[in-house]
């Protein structure tokens, strides 16, 4: 079998067949090409949507949800509904004590404000938030630090920029930290810039933290909370914190225990795995459409051959006249199938490649980029290829059984 | 070299069976230049079908080269064809797509030769038919009379037992003929057993023992008094 493979005359056989037959071996291999170009594109289009996802949703901490207090939306112990409900930081320590299974409790503030730096102006989102903001949601950090633990103390007036806030309010090269930019008036020192990019809501141009306590202090906040960040840990549930918060809010602030409206509350990690579930689906319906797409093509060489062996009939008779052993005209036929699957299906990866290729080079970059580095791993190119030679192999087989059961007698009978 | 004895052979038609050869009896010794004369329908195709190894035979014995021909597989067949027989046809049946000395070739690529000696043979073979020039040339470039020249190379080529011609002549037109049957005397004369198949009279009267067949049964088996070849 060996011999047969390396033997130069095997492949001018096949050469010969291919190049009397160019029309069959062009559809042939358009065929498969596009089957398995289709799957490596969507592949690598279905994996650009998910690092889409990743990068919005990789810097938070997955099972997380963010709570923050409303108005209550039914009367309780002498309270008439549609009272104002504020966050105390008083709150916090209470959720940190009674409630199973978390890992940060962090507490923020949030406004908009105008910053000037010199005659250059924006309007941010500002930000009052503690250290361990960072632990939640991972700040990419281009220059300097967060805010720290001696910044909350002192009540610091120290900021930490977006990279967008840099882009508009300062000259380009211009090393940001160290110099101020002044907030509603007050000078804060550029203390750290990070990379924009990630949600966080706030401000529509971009981001400006400051120390939680400056923020209370200078924006006259009292012991309130603006809303916080609860993380879970691992294993617990997040939905089920989420619940137990409100829970415990609704207690602390002497609301009626089934007044869902009380406390809003964003559970992150539900939509997340709302996301995932989108995606393993469109993953499933790309494997999906992929393979069909690749039999349909596979089928499509299959009767092909078999066209050709009914039109190639006088030819085998001949060989098989001649002494060829029917299993000599078999795997030619077979051999035939697998070498054009395999050419087909080494074109199409090539070309869905190429098209990966060009769609990161077009709209696969920058923060607004609708596919993020569409890839297709390497192991799953190659199983779809190996099942594109079996699949080949198998359907080869079909013109190959139909060319030898023709008895050489009958084949070469003149018209 | 082919021995037949009470040879049988029907086809089924429909619910019927068709009966084509009744009970042959025919022995042809080596390096005869035999053929087999006959109407359409008299059963000389089936008969050098059976004895081509292209078809099974129903009752009867039939041995080639001694060998007793029964049950044989395609396989098998394939392999005693290849070593044993060589074919040319009426409509010559070379591969359309091959070159003269690639068709030439084809059954020792069967055989199992490698490739330079395999191209060695076949020229040489197609030197004795004498279209070594044209050894390049595709069928379709070739005359009725060139193409079937390069048949009988092929058919020549493994060296066969005996070479099996289906009305060779009956594509040509006389002069031709003429050449190719001389081809025929001249392999024959080498001491190759020729066993010719025709319905034309003027081509069995070149060979040196004409077999009549009709309605499946012989009629004569006779010696051709000739005049000796010069």
């Amino acid at each position: 079998m060996l011999k047969f493979l390396i033997d130069k005359d095997t492949w001018q056989e096949i050469y010969s067949s291919i190049r009397k037959n160019k029309m069959r071996t062009g559809i042939t291999i358009i065929g498969v090409m596009w089957g398995i170009f289709l799957l490596v594109v969507l592949l690598g289009a279905a994996k650009g949507v998910e690092n889409n996802f990743n990068k919005i949703f990789g810097s938070f901490a997955t099972n997380s949800v963010f709570v923050w207090a409303q108005s209550t939306s039914k009367p309780f112990k002498g309270f008439q509904e549609g009272k104002r409900l504020t966050l105390k930081v008083s709150d916090l320590e209470n959720i940190k004590k009674e409630i199973e299974g978390l890992e940060f409790v962090v507490p923020r503030h949030q406004t908009q404000a105008l910053a000037v730096n010199n005659f250059k102006s924006g309007n941010f989102g500002i930000f009052g938030d503690y250290p361990e903001l960072d632990n939640v949601q991972k700040k990419d950090l281009v220059y300097g630090r967060f805010i720290n633990d001696n910044d909350i103390k002192e009540k610091k007036k120290v900021c930490v920029i977006e990279e967008e806030i840099y882009k508009q309010l300062f000259d380009k090269g211009v090393y940001p930290i160290g110099t101020y930019i002044k907030i509603n008036n007050i000078n804060y020192n550029i203390v750290g810039m990070y990379k924009e990019g990630q949600i966080g809501g706030g401000g529509p141009q971009g981001n400006i933290h400051i120390p939680f306590t400056t923020f209370q202090q200078v924006y006259n906040r009292g012991d309130s909370v603006g809303w916080m960040m609860v993380t879970g840990k691992p294993e617990y549930d997040i939905t089920q914190i989420e619940a137990d918060v409100k829970l415990l809010l609704r207690n602390l602030h002497k609301v009626h225990p089934e007044d869902e409206r009380a406390f809003g509350s964003f559970n992150l990690g539900e939509r997340i795995a709302q996301v995932t579930r989108f995606l393993t689906g469109m993953q499933f319906l790309t494997w999906f459409v992929g393979i069909a797409t690749l039999i349909a093509g596979v089928f499509a060489i299959g009767n092909i051959l078999l066209i050709t062996v009914k039109e190639r009939t006088k030819e085998i008779g001949i060989r098989r006249a001649l002494g060829a052993k029917p299993w000599e005209i078999k795997r030619q036929i077979i051999l035939e199938s697998v070498f054009l699957t395999s050419i087909a299906g080494a074109l199409g990866i090539i070309f869905g490649g190429l098209v990966l290729m060009l769609i990161d080079a077009t709209i696969g970059k920058g923060p607004d980029a609708a596919l993020t580095n569409p890839t297709v791993d390497i192991p799953v190119v190659l199983i779809a290829a190996l099942t594109l030679v079996v699949l080949g192999t198998l359907i080869g087989m079909i013109p190959a059984q139909t060319a030898v059961s023709i008895r050489p007698i009958e084949a070469l009978r003149e018209e | 070299m082919i021995k037949i004895e009470k040879l049988h052979k029907s086809y089924p038609i429909g619910k019927d069976s068709l009966h084509v050869l009744k009970g042959l009896d025919l022995h042809i010794k080596e390096g005869e230049f035999v053929s087999i004369m006959g109407s359409s329908g008299s059963g000389k195709s089936t008969l050098l079908n059976i004895v081509g190894l292209l078809d099974n035979h129903d009752e009867g014995n039939y041995y080639l080269n001694g060998q007793k021909i029964e049950k044989l597989d395609e396989k098998k067949a394939a392999i005693l064809r290849n070593k044993f027989l060589g074919f040319v046809f009426q409509s010559f049946n070379l591969i359309t797509y091959k070159t003269a000395i690639e068709n030439v070739a084809l059954p020792l690529y069967y055989q199992g030769m490698g490739r330079k000696e395999r191209q060695k043979v076949a020229m040489q073979y197609l030197e004795k038919v004498g279209l070594k020039d044209r050894a390049d040339h595709l069928p379709s470039e070739l005359s009725g009379g060139e193409k079937q020249r390069v048949a009988v190379a092929r058919a020549l080529a493994t060296n066969p037992k005996v070479v099996l011609a289906d009305e060779p002549t009956g594509a040509l037109d006389s002069a031709t003929s003429a050449s190719v049957m001389q081809l025929l005397k001249d392999i024959n004369r080498e001491g190759m057993t020729v066993f010719v198949i025709t319905h034309e009279e003027d081509i069995a009267e070149q060979t040196d023992r004409i077999v009549r067949l009709k309605d499946g049964v012989i009629i004569s088996d006779e010696k051709v008094n000739k005049k000796v070849n010069a």
